[in-house]
């Protein structure tokens, strides 16, 4: 029993705090598991991007916002064109899909150059990305780059609007399929469709190649003695996972149905990398079950949380603090479990 | 070991070809040239000591410390408490630092403590634990026992406003001291005294035992703590000291620019100042003053030129977007050259 707590000590204290928050909140069962359906929707494939380069021994990736970049530009392109419905969702998606292998490589060969300090690297390739985005699309936009939809781009001709309706794409696949029990509604193609990326996910860990993963993870030098080609299985796992996190975030873009062109995907890293942390993964070690599990258990977390505030503190601020303090708290957390672990 | 003191890099030589692409196009452009370059001291004044914090913890060998924030949040809580006295002028300005000194040390020594925990990841730990303060601050910052109304929120009375002015406090005491104009360059001769204070206080530092005894760790752990170093006592010293210099350098930041900024405000503080330090050519080893000054400089040359430059072209985010991208591009430079020296 002593063993098990010990073991599982990060999940048990965020169940703790999840039934602290959900009593003081005073919010309804109904509600709350409405809008765990709808969460789960939205950042359960981007967790799971994060298990490969974990097992890979690359740390938590927070270049998948990469990823969601790709997502993003996807989106925009079939916007430009104004191609809407399935179609549009099925183009962006392709081209999401193309720009995140690149950028994956590319990735995947710069962390290459910076072997145990991949994380801080991953960080500011995250940041530096956003920048060049930003670029694109608030100065190029317009002037280098032809614009064919003039409802997407600012008045003054240059650069598109922070705000992009995505009327056309709303919640096209949430509507698939929809179940509804009593008062909750549960979208059941989505859940299928993540079930299914978590076992393709639980696949490629568990085939010869998912081994090659796990034994570069383990020691990088035994690995390459035993003849696997370590840089390119790492670029392999950076890719895998920057490909997943472009597929997290059309699913995200589409269940919300409007974009906030350069502000969608901050943050979405680090909420998925502190879910995975609360569900008992470490830098080193993740499973299938520990994204799931985290998934309810921070999402839960946030959910309560400002509402508890309120009522604790008579301030919603103070939940909302509250909340962004976990996410980065569990990440430090984690970081520093890990390195006394190692010595 | 190579002559390291004054040699000039490739990313200088296109950082300076960059700035001096950037004068003439500003000079085409009828901007005027002057005010720019008085801006420029300005501006070095101001950044400088955030940026010469980083020298102590470059110096022990710890690495870049991107948990900055957490000396900011004590410069500014130093100020809060000058300015709930309602001290003015210089008064209030010694005080601020006095206090900042006191919350450095006190902080520090906490921060310090947890760092000696990540060895080996100092700089992804540094980068979180700064992040996880800032959401702390903020739950501190809402129920702030200060009393001042000029500090807190004027409907309501409690909390304190995310931008204190500090108009009729201390705001401008460097800037106006000494502060004399050489063909039309204003020259805040005061203000620069203060920084060059501060970086000769940081070079004696490094001239006594204790400092040569840091010094030693940066270059070999294993043979200092042989020669009888106690490694972690010195490691601890020198986090003490990035703090405190950090706290020193908001206030001096502050007063200049007129605000104290408070809430999510310096979450990303670190990033600039070390890209500053990085352009100034230090790789992540052993830090010179000659690096803080020039880095700096070029730092913020380039924003303060780009941007009446960007406004002349009709986009302003754009000086904003290619700070944002020299800063991250120069630091993932950084990494990669440190990682192949290692390899």
């Amino acid at each position: 029993m002593k063993k098990f707590c010990k073991k599982n000590f990060v999940p048990l204290f965020f169940i703790l705090l999840s039934i602290l928050g959900f009593i003081f909140s005073g919010m309804s069962m109904k509600f709350v598991v409405n809008e765990m359906i709808n969460r789960f929707i939205r950042n359960g494939i981007m967790v799971l991007a994060l298990i490969i380069p974990i097992i890979a021994g690359l740390g938590l990736n927070f270049a998948i916002t990469i990823g969601a970049l790709c997502a993003q530009v996807g989106f925009l392109i079939v916007l430009d064109y104004q191609i809407s419905g399935y179609l549009g969702i099925i183009i962006a998606t392709l081209i999401g899909v193309i720009l995140s292998y690149f950028a994956g490589y590319i990735i995947g060969n710069c962390l290459n150059k910076v072997k145990g300090k991949e994380m801080i690297t991953t960080i500011i390739i995250g940041f530096l990305g956003t920048s060049i985005y930003q670029l694109i699309f608030m100065v190029g936009y317009g002037t280098i780059i032809k614009s064919h939809n003039p409802e997407i781009v600012l008045s003054r001709g240059i650069g598109v609007r922070n705000m992009v309706d995505m009327e056309g794409y709303r919640s096209i696949l949430d509507k698939l399929l929809v179940i509804k029990i009593g008062s909750i509604q549960i979208p059941v193609f989505m859940i299928l469709l993540i079930i299914i990326f978590a076992l393709i996910i639980k696949y490629l860990i568990n085939t010869p190649k998912g081994m090659k993963f796990r034994a570069i993870g383990e020691d990088m030098n035994k690995a390459r003695d035993a003849g696997i080609n370590v840089e390119k299985v790492r670029i392999d796992a950076i890719i895998i996972s920057t490909i997943t996190a472009c597929f997290a975030q059309i699913i995200y873009l589409q269940n919300i149905g409007m974009m906030s062109v350069y502000t969608a995907h901050t943050n979405s890293e680090i909420f998925a990398c502190a879910s995975i942390l609360a569900g008992g993964a470490t830098i080193n070690k993740a499973s299938v079950k520990n994204a799931f599990l985290g998934i309810f258990l921070f999402h839960f977390l946030f959910i309560v949380s400002p509402q508890a505030g309120q009522n604790l503190f008579q301030n919603v601020a103070v939940g909302e603090y509250f909340r962004t303090f976990i996410a980065y708290g569990t990440i430090a957390g984690a970081l520093l479990l890990n390195s006394t672990e190692e010595r | 070991m190579e002559n390291k003191s004054f040699n000039i890099n490739t990313p200088q030589r296109i950082i300076i070809i960059f700035l001096i692409i950037l004068f003439i196009s500003a000079g085409f452009m009828g901007i005027s040239l002057k005010a720019i370059v008085s801006d420029t001291l300005v501006r070095l004044a101001m950044n400088g000591i955030l940026v010469l914090s980083l020298v102590p913890m470059l110096n022990a060998g710890i690495g870049i410390n991107f948990g900055l924030p957490v000396g900011i949040v004590c410069g500014l809580l130093g100020m809060c408490c000058a300015l709930n006295f309602k001290l003015e002028g210089y008064l209030g300005f010694g005080v601020s630092i006095l206090f900042s000194i006191v919350f450095g040390i006190l902080f520090g020594y906490v921060y310090s403590l947890i760092m000696n925990k990540a060895e080996g990841k100092e700089e992804i730990t540094s980068t979180f634990i700064g992040f996880s303060f800032i959401p702390l601050t903020s739950i501190f910052w809402i129920r702030a026992p200060f009393t001042n109304p000029a500090m807190l929120y004027p409907v309501g009375g409690e909390g304190m406003r995310p931008k204190i002015g500090l108009e009729g406090y201390f705001k401008h005491v460097l800037n106006d001291t000494w502060n004399i104009s050489i063909a039309g360059i204003d020259i805040p001769i005061g203000f620069i005294l203060f920084f060059a204070i501060m970086c000769l206080l940081v070079m004696v530092f490094f001239k006594t035992k204790i400092g040569k005894a840091i010094l030693a760790i940066g270059e070999n752990k294993q043979f200092s703590y042989l020669a009888g170093i106690d490694v972690n006592k010195c490691k601890r010293i020198s986090i003490i000291l990035s703090t405190v210099l950090g706290a020193i350098g908001i206030c001096a930041y502050a007063q200049s620019y007129g605000f104290i900024e408070l809430y999510n405000a310096p979450f990303m503080a670190a990033f600039p100042a070390a890209s500053a330090i990085l352009i100034g050519g230090n790789l992540g080893g052993k830090a010179t003053i000659f690096e803080v000054v020039l880095g700096t400089y070029l730092y913020q040359s380039i924003y303060t030129i780009s941007v009446p430059i960007a406004n002349e072209l009709l986009i302003p985010e754009l000086a904003e977007i290619i700070r944002m991208i020299v800063t991250n591009a120069i630091i993932l430079y950084a990494m990669f050259c440190k990682g192949r020296k290692r390899a």
